[in-house]
């Protein structure tokens, strides 16, 4: 049960953040309506995606103050949380590329080494720029005209149809194309998260004196490359990337990383 | 010195690579955006931006039809619960993902008088000023959602039977639809009650579509500008003083060619080879 808590906590989240969703369109409630792109909290606080704010703002179209205010408003809560605290929280396909991932652990398909020359992890920063550029040019928020977060949240919400297709696409590209493909290469929207979160106060800080060295928290990490630390340093992980979703701190034996207050005064 | 000489030739192949792709991707991305824009005759919600502004104002979350499912009036005249008109778009609908519309033959929209699909737009792609009178006041009668229009060929009050099933299903009775008489010369003794859309008040609800009798309705609604044809600007009707005004100022123009030295009875009676 230890090595699972974070784990369970933000399946908890994520399912209860959808089934209020879901709720609101098919019993009534006031809990939380709309989808990500833009909502409701309570019936009467605003919130909206801060990517699809910019994407409809550079398509031409000056947005009601609701929507700058419900953005403003998930920006201020991201800085705080750690902006990618989105991706693995709330986002429900985190659990379609968690699930991928999991099955390439069990299914050994991580043996070899593979170089994908031309998927990189800064990929999804140019996606990002290039989504907002392609919004001005043809007039039309152009990631939300694909984006596989939207859709399958709209599809619990809504009904799926055959958007069910782009949901089992992210799964197999992050099965058998690339690790960690959708989130951690190609997804504007995490890419936008990673920016917010760049200097957000929760993190998870790693003790090195503790550090066995076990590598656990490596495997298990969507985004390995922010835990450059592991056996070498006691700091914290600080990199906008880490989506703070708490498997190291679940898979370490040795009490060696724990979420921590970040704190801006040490060096 | 050579190894320098590498590392600046690897930093611009990548970089080189980087740029390339991105315009691929932005080539792809904008074409698959664009065509998915070019969406089919859909009907949008009351208030709606004309097409193009809406799809760029529109953000996608559902709160309309939210309040179109979830409205306290939404009941049959049994008291069970009616479908939403509103459907927020899926894949496989034809139509720009994840944006509302709603097909009247399925469910038509019941014009509620406090419309609930408006006020909730967060973005503005819902234009309650549409949808409101001088007063301010919400006024479902000012919508367009659309504008019917009548097949008189296969429509059976066109043939002489007599039917006003879209007469009596428009919420705006005996406006937006009238009924003409006219004298069936087949039979002699018989009047056809032809069914006539007046555009300045149909909103396009489709209670008539959803009422129509025919296989395939034969009056349905459209979006307005693929219903509406335009006579353009240089006709001006010269009995209505109020379009007169736009010519008041007009000068008269004299074109000076070879066919213009001619009368103009000359010009139409002269031998012209082709």
């Amino acid at each position: 049960m230890k090595n699972i808590k974070y784990l369970l906590l933000r399946r908890t989240t994520q399912f209860i953040l959808l089934f209020l969703y879901f709720g609101a369109n098919a019993y009534g409630w006031h809990m939380l309506e709309g989808t990500f792109g833009a909502s409701k909290l309570f019936g009467f606080i605003p919130l909206a995606d801060p990517y699809t704010v910019v994407q409809v703002l550079a398509s031409g179209f000056v947005l009601g103050a609701d929507v700058l205010l419900g953005a403003f408003i998930i920006v201020l809560f991201y800085m705080v949380v750690g902006g990618r605290a989105f991706c693995s929280w709330v986002c429900p396909i985190n659990m379609v590329t968690d699930l991928a991932n999991w099955l390439r652990r069990k299914l050994k398909l991580d043996q070899q080494e593979v170089n994908y020359r031309f998927i990189k992890r800064k990929a999804r920063y140019w996606i990002m720029v290039l989504g907002i550029i392609v919004s001005a040019i043809v007039g039309v928020a152009a990631f939300e005209v694909l984006s596989p977060i939207t859709i399958m949240q709209r599809g619990i919400v809504f009904g799926f149809g055959a958007g069910v297709s782009v949901i089992v696409a992210i799964f197999l590209f992050d099965l058998f194309g690339v690790k960690n493909g959708w989130c951690g290469h190609l997804c504007p929207l995490g890419a936008t998260y990673s920016l917010i979160g760049s200097k957000s106060l929760i993190r998870v800080d790693h003790n090195h004196e503790n550090c066995t060295g076990c590598m656990e928290c490596k495997v298990v990490c969507p985004e390995n490359q922010v835990l450059f630390m592991i056996n070498k340093e006691s700091i914290s992980i600080t990199d906008g990337e880490c989506t703070n979703c708490g498997r190291c701190v679940d898979v370490c034996n040795d009490d060696a990383l724990k979420f921590t207050i970040r704190s801006f005064a040490k060096k | 010195m050579e190894n320098s000489n590498n590392n600046r030739r690897k930093f611009m192949a990548t970089t080189l690579q980087s740029v390339g792709l991105t315009a691929l991707g932005g080539l792809l991305w904008s074409g698959y955006s664009d065509e998915a824009k070019a969406s089919p005759l859909v009907l949008r919600p009351p208030g709606a931006l004309p097409e193009e502004d809406f799809l760029r104002a529109c953000i996608k979350c559902g709160l309309c039809a939210e309040a179109c499912e979830n409205r306290e009036s939404n009941k049959n005249r049994d008291g069970s619960k009616r479908p939403g008109t509103l459907k927020m778009a899926k894949g496989g609908d034809h139509n720009m993902i994840g944006t509302p519309f709603f097909i009247p033959t399925k469910v038509p929209c019941y014009m509620c008088e406090d419309i609930p699909c408006v006020p909730v737009c967060p973005s503005g792609a819902l234009d309650i000023t549409s949808v409101s009178d001088d007063k301010g006041e919400l006024d479902i009668n000012k919508s367009r959602m659309g504008l019917a229009v009548v097949h008189k060929e296969s429509c059976i009050a066109f043939w002489g039977i007599q039917c006003d099933a879209c007469y009596r299903a428009c919420p705006l009775l005996d406006e937006a639809i009238t009924l003409e008489y006219q004298k069936n010369e087949r039979t002699g003794k018989h009047a056809f009650l032809l069914p006539v859309v007046h555009s300045d008040i149909c909103t396009g609800c489709g209670l008539c579509e959803k009422a129509c009798v025919t296989e395939k309705p034969a009056i349905f609604v459209l979006p307005i500008e693929h219903s509406t044809g335009k006579a353009g600007s240089h006709y001006v009707k010269g009995w209505d003083n109020k379009d007169q005004e736009r010519v008041k100022d007009a000068k008269e123009i004299h074109t000076k060619n070879e066919r213009s030295e001619k009368e103009a009875t000359d010009y139409l009676n002269m031998e012209v080879e082709y």
